[in-house]
């Protein structure tokens, strides 16, 4: 690379250095090789489709601010209204709760059906079967009504005496009816997301984990489900997602989550739109968290599948600040910028040579 | 190290119509290095497999110093033990897969002090000193921390027979360990095994290099079709074969 370039610069050269020009022709005549001029290609259907879209979206926005019907005043008003916040910090709970019920629960059900055992496999079956296809709505009625069927819940000996009684009532409030009826029925889909993951686990992990006579309850949780995780955790992130929205079905119980909480407000005062948008931007905002936290733990899991991770969006901030810095100042690029990185941020970028012919 | 006696009397197996194995015999003594050739689909493989009992024999037994793996024997029958008492006991074998199959979310040195501590309920100080002694002995001591994926396919494998060896297994079985490598990596790997075939821990080698064979085994072993065809030193099997069947495969491959 010639001398006159300044520190980070570079230059697209052809032939790259070391090689004698001209490969398969005669030498032309004209400017020297290295100071050929590139010029990119020209998208004039990308450029028509940014404006469609840009005057789209400038559409959008401007509705948004011009129609007072939106009543901002009254969103921003009720989006931190103290029953509003508990009401979301209840669906926070209900998700949550459902979630790991989901999910344990799931994870059982993955392994009576993976296991050889003839009766779990079909019991695990059977319990996918039946709460898949119940409606969620169905459900959740039901275990509010347990009471009637059994007023009395009594642990004990099988088929003999008991000893530790409840009264239904008292046992399953509205709470635990919604998180027995959203949790039992994700446990049927989280079956089947835990199942297909440790199908995915190549055939030889369980082989070299076997051979190793590590025992088998290692085997499944430090060999097979670190492993099965990285096809789970998309999944299942959906599903909780799912079941974050879902949550909201729970008014039907007159549970005092978001939505419910949302839904009294607005009959008393008949502020229907703004209400329903300050559940929206809530509902956004849970799932925006719920998204963060998926990258972090799918880059966790990724570990040793990837050969080098991808850099937090944290670190990939800091690191394009750094670069531009750099690049405005003259100064260095500090250390701990990955070199990859710093030449990724300059692709694209045409360097003009110098002083040169161009 | 020491070697462990493997005796394999009447082994039957079959995938549904196929028979992979018809009556395997075969005796490899302590610290004898048995090299196993044949076409593919001979049975070499399942083989293997059935020594650690990774796949149950339909009829015969394997038994390494008198004890049978995967069964117990009450007179004349052989009950198959619970898979607690088949793990422990795998412990006394290695495998060497041909895909190397290392744990790709672990670090090289948690794939081999795995083992040592789970199976074998050692304390952890012990397990990953001797684990790093091992990376030291196949030339990988600085690259404990490292993930499989980020080494190279030789070096992978010699990770893999670290992690068998941590076991301090009486015999190392040794799936194909080069087919999965390019050229230029099959030596640094066949050389490991040539250095731990002095060492006086039985090994048994199924290969398709026949010049490898002919360097550190004790016995050829050739097999088709589910059979043993025939078995001996080197220089008897290879140079001399007395069946047609060996002699037609070594033309082909040699």
């Amino acid at each position: 690379m010639s001398a006159d370039l300044a520190e980070g610069e570079s230059r697209l050269l052809y032939p790259p250095p070391g090689l004698p020009p001209g490969g398969d022709g005669p030498a032309q005549a004209g400017p020297a090789d290295e100071d050929l001029r590139v010029v990119a290609a020209r998208h004039p259907g990308r450029w028509i489709a940014t404006a469609v879209v840009g005057v789209l979206l400038a559409m959008v926005v401007s509705s948004l601010v011009t129609n007072d019907r939106w009543e901002w005043d009254v969103v921003a008003r009720y989006l931190t209204w103290p029953s509003i916040l508990e009401g979301a910090w209840a669906t926070v709970r209900l998700t949550a709760t459902a979630s790991v019920v989901g999910f344990a629960l799931g994870t059982v059900l993955a392994l009576m059906r993976l296991s050889r055992s003839p009766l779990l496999q079909a019991v695990s079956w059977a319990y996918t079967w039946v709460f898949r296809s119940v409606p969620l709505l169905l459900q959740l009625l039901l275990w509010y009504n347990l009471a009637y069927l059994y007023p009395v819940l009594s642990l004990g000996i099988p088929f003999g005496p008991e000893f530790l009684f409840f009264d239904t009532l008292d046992l399953i409030d509205k709470f635990w009816a919604a998180i027995l009826g959203l949790g039992l029925s994700q446990a049927a889909y989280s079956a089947e997301i835990v199942r297909a993951g440790i199908l995915g686990v190549d055939q030889g992990q369980h082989e070299a984990a076997a051979s190793l006579g590590i025992p088998r309850h290692r085997q499944v949780r430090r060999i097979i489900l670190p492993q099965a995780m990285r096809s789970i955790v998309p999944t299942a992130v959906n599903e909780v997602i799912g079941l974050l929205k879902g949550t909201s079905i729970v008014y039907v119980l007159a549970y005092g989550e978001l939505f419910y909480i949302v839904s009294v407000i607005y009959g008393r005062n008949g502020r229907v739109v703004p209400l329903l948008i300050v559940a929206a931007i809530w509902y956004l905002a849970l799932t925006t968290l719920i998204t963060v936290v998926q990258y972090y733990v799918e880059r966790h899991y990724a570990k040793g599948a990837l050969r080098t991770l991808p850099p937090t969006p944290v670190q990939r901030v800091r690191w394009e600040i750094q670069v531009g810095w750099s690049r405005l100042t003259g100064a260095p690029v500090p250390d701990g910028v990955p070199p990859a990185f710093a030449a990724r941020v300059r692709v694209g970028r045409w360097v003009a040579p110098r002083g040169g012919a161009a | 190290m020491t070697g462990g006696l493997l005796e394999i009397r009447g082994v039957h197996k079959s995938f549904g119509l196929l028979e992979a194995l018809r009556g395997v015999d075969l005796t490899v003594r302590p610290g004898e290095v048995a090299a196993v050739i044949g076409p593919s689909g001979s049975g070499k493989s399942t083989l293997l497999r059935a020594i650690n009992h990774l796949e149950k024999v339909d009829r015969g037994f394997v038994s390494l110093d008198g004890e049978l793996i995967g069964y117990a024997r009450h007179g004349n029958t052989l009950r198959e033990l619970t898979e607690r008492e088949i793990l422990r006991r795998r412990t006394r074998i290695g495998f060497v897969f041909q895909n190397f199959n290392l744990f790709p979310h672990l670090t090289v040195l948690e794939n081999v002090v795995e083992a040592p501590i789970y199976a074998q309920g050692r304390p952890r100080a012990e397990a990953e000193a001797e684990a790093r002694e091992l990376l030291a002995r196949v030339g990988l001591a600085d690259r404990a921390d490292a993930r499989p994926r980020q080494l190279s396919g030789g070096q992978q494998q010699r990770v893999a027979i670290a992690r068998a060896l941590a076991l301090r297994p009486a015999v190392v079985l040794f799936d194909e360990p080069t087919s999965a490598l390019d050229p230029e990596l099959v030596g640094e790997v066949l050389g490991v095994i040539k250095e731990l075939a002095g060492t006086g821990t039985t090994l048994v080698v199924v290969t398709h290099e026949v010049g490898f064979a002919r360097e550190i085994a004790d016995t050829v072993v050739f097999m088709d079709e589910g059979v043993v065809v025939e078995q001996g030193p080197p220089d008897a099997v290879l140079d001399n074969p007395a069946s047609d069947r060996t002699r037609a495969f070594l033309e082909k491959v040699l």
